[in-house]
């Protein structure tokens, strides 16, 4: 039923976008600007703190659109750019802020750290609500139950919840030791509780006794009345009390022990609210005693499915989990120390780069620990920069910091490194002219040109086609602007060697003009026919000399010329269940062709697709998965829809200025024994361990399998180092270096319970991708199951008793099942829906790309209620407090329909209003008397002022 | 044996296996590069490809020869390579120009053990077949 009603709910949400906008006009400027995507989120930012106490009957002041419209149901959404959703606050702020890619160096030998902020300090989150769990409460401050107070659930579960608010207000459980017997069902409620609501245990656990789950449920009821009935059956009529007693205190022992490590098991057939109401936090990494306190890679850039590695690939194999590592390598981070010295040191045999996790023999010896010999150190690297005294090697900060960057020698160049080029390739044949993108794109292009990344040599060129393609020549001598039709599309050639590509500061002015010019010229076209092949080639020949990035817009199939595609989609066919491999898969191989010669020659493709019609995305994305690129689509994209135009600005902005790294590569090194097995994300694989990006871009994530080839069990540590060598926009050559190391475990139970199931869905849901393009979605799908059974039977394996009529999971899995099932309903792997094929492409090329925390957060998305936000417990982050309301699990159960709902889904952020709002609510939160005079179309919110 | 079809049918069967066996080195040997990362894969699938149609012809001559001379014995030993060439080249990646291999998918470690080993097993069943056509 949950998933089914989840279902029903996520459609709910799905179509409400859909409906025709009336009110646009209000989007206050400000709003509109302002870099942060959660737009509404923010409204509930109360401007100081004393406001948010939870009073009787705030008065809300605010502004909103007039509402004009009589709808089933009230709906504001804000589209939010496809760039990154930001899960924690300092990963916010650091999208808000990207590290200037060339702060100035000062000393040869020497560290400059980027000073922003502490992290902590800066973590003004909007809501509060994805950020880390606070402190659980104390016994005497129970948790909130957002749901008793609204009463009813659509689903009837009154039971439960009574029973969970009885548990919670028990008074304080005394100590173990004075009453066992009587004690302990209730502090496992207590205990289970929070663990349930806040996610992890609170603090007094390893003291107060648990109950292992195969007593009692506290979810649900009958588990909760016989359980302490037979307990006392087994008391009164005992056999002997102590032996009883002793058998349970073993049992408390034993679970003690077993959370204290991190390995509680979840009975799935009884435990209905799995879902942690804060973030589900990736496992902790156990190093060994002498690696203890080394620090290791953040889990936000580097993350293994498994945080402690099978020593065997048949214990791996057991386990039935996939192994490999998730990776966002030029993730934006406030906090890098970058290094400029003359010797990077690396080890001769396997050119790992020195990291905290290598052994140190005395001070002149260091031995590598991905191969294990042994390397001279250069006397330099005794040298502290910060104190400026020679010494113990490990202050250095490649020992002290598993991420660094260098700045790299000559020696890392084949060629002076490139200028930044960004070459905008745009359609303006008709479907182009009536989506009417151009003038959008015109106008934040012109407002971010100061903010492009480059420096002086910043070179930008514009191509335009239809059935033709346009050149734009810049020269400086020009007074304008001079356009250049080339109509042989067969054979295409540039037709001036100079002045298409020019220097941005030289030619602003020009540059300018154009822009102003464009969206004019071209508001409106007859012209059918999309050469998007011939003009590719021609950017192609404009950066080849140099690389950089391409920048297509597209509307349409393209037709005309090489790489024109045929429109294959069925549309009858949407529903169907099974979705061939063939669709999925290119028609022409001209895309990857292009792509390959793009990587080259250093040049990235960036897909920006803005169609109402098919478009055949599955073909088209070749040109930028194997040239480094990234996609964005925007269906039915609309100039009269204003959350569109929204959309499209904010993505544009981000895409426009975030940071860029050209001619990079990136190698992934992994400990003798390890192998990558396989590549996921948008590159072109060179070699065995080494990946070719033209271009980098900070919101690209990577995965790879790893296999085991060799026993590792005479080795304590493993260690994945990605290495990522780019040019800077400023011309700089750089290398991040990221180093994750992982105890190795001997036994299936320790492999198990050190799973990452975020991790492990992130891998899952690249190789189901693969599996789609290889054979078909339908043994895609198989094969989630199967995982999901696997994983369960393995586990029951390394059980030594259970029950038949229990579901065990470990903690660390225990949300892999719901995982998958979001999976099933995701668009890319839904079938008898109705779902376009573009939409299913484009949500599997995310799938790759996307990292780790957003792919999770459009697999399941956040959803929290609002209707009561008052009443949950404050956050304070620095100097400002936000409640922090629940994650609900995604089911109609948990859904009122008097309440009201956020949904983020990292992209959009949807407000659910149920359909018995009541009238105080709906004029205190939207202004209008009733549910029904609620405005669907709301763009974007005022921040809410609570006034007392 | 007197001089008639079959033989001669056995004599150039016995040159083309020759060749067969030197693309099958060929192909061992640059799939070896492939992995120990000499080599670019866009360079070495574009020295690759070429080659496979005519492995493929040269193998299939062969074949005609032995079903016109009816050497039904030697014929069926080489069936089920000649179905399995088919099979290859009809699951082949889309591609403009002839040939298999991919060089976007090729360096997967699935793909090129596979291709390695097929590279071995060729070698080895065309030199067993060079000598069976030597005495046969």
């Amino acid at each position: 039923m949950d998933h089914y009603a989840a279902q029903k709910l996520s459609q709910g949400f799905t179509q409400l976008p859909q409906k025709p906008p009336l009110a646009t006009s209000h989007v206050p400027p400000e709003l509109v600007n302002s870099s942060q995507q959660h737009n509404i989120s923010q409204n509930f930012i109360p401007p100081n703190d004393s406001l948010l106490k939870p009073t009787s009957q705030p008065t809300y002041n605010y502004t909103f659109p007039p509402t004009n419209q009589v709808g089933s149901y009230g709906v504001g959404i804000t589209a939010k750019p496809s760039g990154p959703s930001i899960s924690s606050p300092v990963n916010r702020v650091s999208q808000e802020e990207p590290i200037s890619s060339g702060p100035p160096r000062t000393n040869v030998l020497g560290i400059i750290p980027y000073s922003t902020e502490p992290a902590n300090i800066i973590s003004q989150s909007s809501l509060g609500t994805r950020t880390v769990p606070s402190q659980p409460p104390n016994a005497l401050q129970p948790p909130r139950q957002p749901s008793v107070q609204y009463g009813s659930y659509p689903y009837g579960d009154q039971t439960h919840l009574q029973n969970r608010t009885m548990a919670v207000s028990r008074p304080s459980p005394p100590s173990p030791n004075i009453q066992p017997q009587y004690v302990q069902p209730t502090a496992s409620l207590r205990n289970q509780q929070y663990s349930n609501q806040y996610g992890h245990r609170p603090p007094d656990n390893f003291s107060q006794p648990q109950l292992n789950h195969l007593y009692s449920s506290p979810q649900y009821p009958q588990d909760n009345l016989s359980g302490p009935t037979q307990y006392s059956g087994g008391y009164y009529s005992g056999l002997s009390e102590d032996v009883m007693n002793q058998m349970s205190n073993l049992s408390v022992t034993q679970s003690g022990y077993n959370r204290l490590w991190g390995k509680d098991t979840y009975d799935l057939l009884k435990c209905r609210d799995i879902l942690p109401s804060g973030r589900v936090e990736p496992p902790a990494i156990r190093l060994q005693q002498e690696l203890y306190e080394a620090n290791n890679c953040s889990s936000e850039i580097f993350r293994c499915t498994l945080t402690k590695i099978p020593e065997t690939k048949s214990l791996l194999d057991k386990s039935r989990l996939p192994l490999g590592v998730l990776i966002h390598p030029f993730k934006d981070l406030n906090q890098l120390s970058v290094i400029q010295c003359s010797v990077i040191v690396r080890c001769r045999a396997c050119r790992t780069y020195i990291n905290p996790f290598v052994y140190f023999i005395d001070t002149k010896h260091w031995k590598c620990n991905l191969c294990f010999r042994v390397n001279d150190l250069p006397g330099e690297f005794e040298y502290d920069p910060l104190t400026k005294t020679y010494g113990d090697p490990s202050r250095r900060p490649e020992i002290k910091s598993a991420t660094i960057e260098f700045i790299a020698p000559s020696e890392y160049m084949v060629r002076p490194p490139q200028p930044a080029a960004y070459v905008f390739v745009i359609d303006i044949s008709r479907l182009g002219a009536e989506a009417g993108y151009l003038k959008i794109f015109c106008e934040t292009l012109l407002s971010q040109l100061d903010a492009l990344p480059g420096d002086s040599r910043t070179a930008v060129a514009f191509i335009t086609f239809d059935s033709s393609v346009h050149f734009y020549s810049l020269a400086d001598i020009q007074s304008q602007p001079h356009q250049m039709v080339v109509v042989d599309i067969d054979d295409m050639f540039v037709p001036c060697p100079d002045n298409l590509l020019v220097n941005l500061s030289e030619c602003l002015s020009l540059v300018r003009d154009l822009l102003k010019e464009l969206p004019n010229k071209y508001s409106e076209s007859f012209e059918t026919g999309s050469a998007l092949g011939p003009a590719l080639q021609a950017a192609y020949k404009l950066l080849a000399a140099t690389g950089g990035r391409i920048t297509v817009f597209q509307s349409c199939l393209p037709n005309c010329g090489s790489g024109s595609l045929p429109a294959r989609e069925d549309p009858s066919q949407r529903t169907a269940d099974n979705v061939t491999q063939a669709m999925l898969n290119p028609v022409t191989d001209f895309y990857k062709k292009l792509a390959l010669d793009c990587s080259g020659q250093q040049i990235a493709v960036d897909l920006f697709i803005l169609n109402s019609q098919f478009v055949d995305l599955a073909s088209l994305c070749g040109v930028s998965r194997f040239s480094g690129g990234c996609i964005y689509h925007f269906p039915l994209f609309s100039i009269k829809n204003s959350q569109h135009i929204d959309a499209l600005q904010r993505t544009l902005q981000r895409y426009l200025c975030r940071k860029i790294g050209f001619e990079s590569v990136m190698r992934l090194r992994c400990t003798r024994g390890l192998s990558i097995h396989t590549f996921h994300g948008n590159f072109f694989v060179r070699s065995t361990d080494l990946l070719s990006l033209p271009n980098v871009n900070p919101d690209a994530g990577f995965g790879m399998q790893v296999s085991i080839d060799e026993n590792l069990n005479d080795i304590q540590n493993v260690c994945f180092q990605a290495a990522l060598l780019y040019t800077s926009s400023k011309g700089e050559r750089r290398i991040r270096v990221h180093t994750l190391c992982l105890p190795i475990a001997s036994n299936l139970s320790d492999v198990l319970h050190s799973a990452d199931q975020q991790c492990i869905i992130g891998l899952l849901a690249k190789m189901a991708v693969d599996r789609c393009h290889q054979s078909s979605l339908s043994d895609a799908r198989e094969a989630f199951v199967n995982v999901v059974s696997d994983m369960l039977s393995a586990y029951r394996l390394t059980q030594s008793s259970n029950p038949s009529s229990s579901l065990l999971a470990p903690e660390s899995l225990r949300l892999l099942p719901l995982y998958i099932l979001a999976l099933l309903k995701h668009v890319a792997f839904r079938i008898g829906q109705s779902t376009r094929l573009d939409d299913r492409v484009y949500a599997m090329c995310q799938m790759k790309t996307l990292p780790l925390q957003q792919l999770m957060q459009s697999i399941y998305p956040d959803l929290y209620p609002v209707h009561n936000i008052l009443d949950y417990p404050e956050l304070s982050l620095g100097d400002e407090t936000v409640v922090q309301p629940p994650r609900l699990h995604l089911s109609a159960e948990r859904i009122d329909s008097q309440g009201v709902y956020l949904l983020d889904d990292g992209e959009t952020l949807m407000i659910y209003v149920g359909h018995n709002i009541t009238p105080a609510l709906a004029s205190a939160l939207f202004n209008v008397p009733s549910f029904a005079s609620i405005n669907p179309n709301i763009v974007s919110y005022e921040i809410l002022y609570y006034v007392k | 044996m007197p001089f008639n079809f079959p033989a001669l049918s056995y004599i150039i069967a016995l040159f083309g296996d020759a060749i067969l066996i030197f693309f099958a080195i060929f192909h061992v040997i640059a799939f070896d590069e492939l992995k120990t990362d000499y080599k670019n894969p866009i360079d070495q699938c574009n020295s690759l490809n070429p080659l496979v149609l005519p492995e493929y012809i040269v193998h299939m001559v062969i074949n005609l020869l032995f079903l016109m001379s009816g050497q039904w014995l030697s014929l069926c030993l080489n069936v089920p390579l000649i179905a399995y060439h088919i099979n290859r080249y009809r699951t082949r990646p889309v591609m403009s120009r002839p040939g298999l291999y991919d060089p976007t998918s090729i360096m997967n470690a699935d793909v090129l053990s596979m291709c390695q080993r097929e590279g071995w097993i060729k070698l080895a069943f065309y030199l067993l077949s060079f000598f069976y056509y030597l005495y046969g």
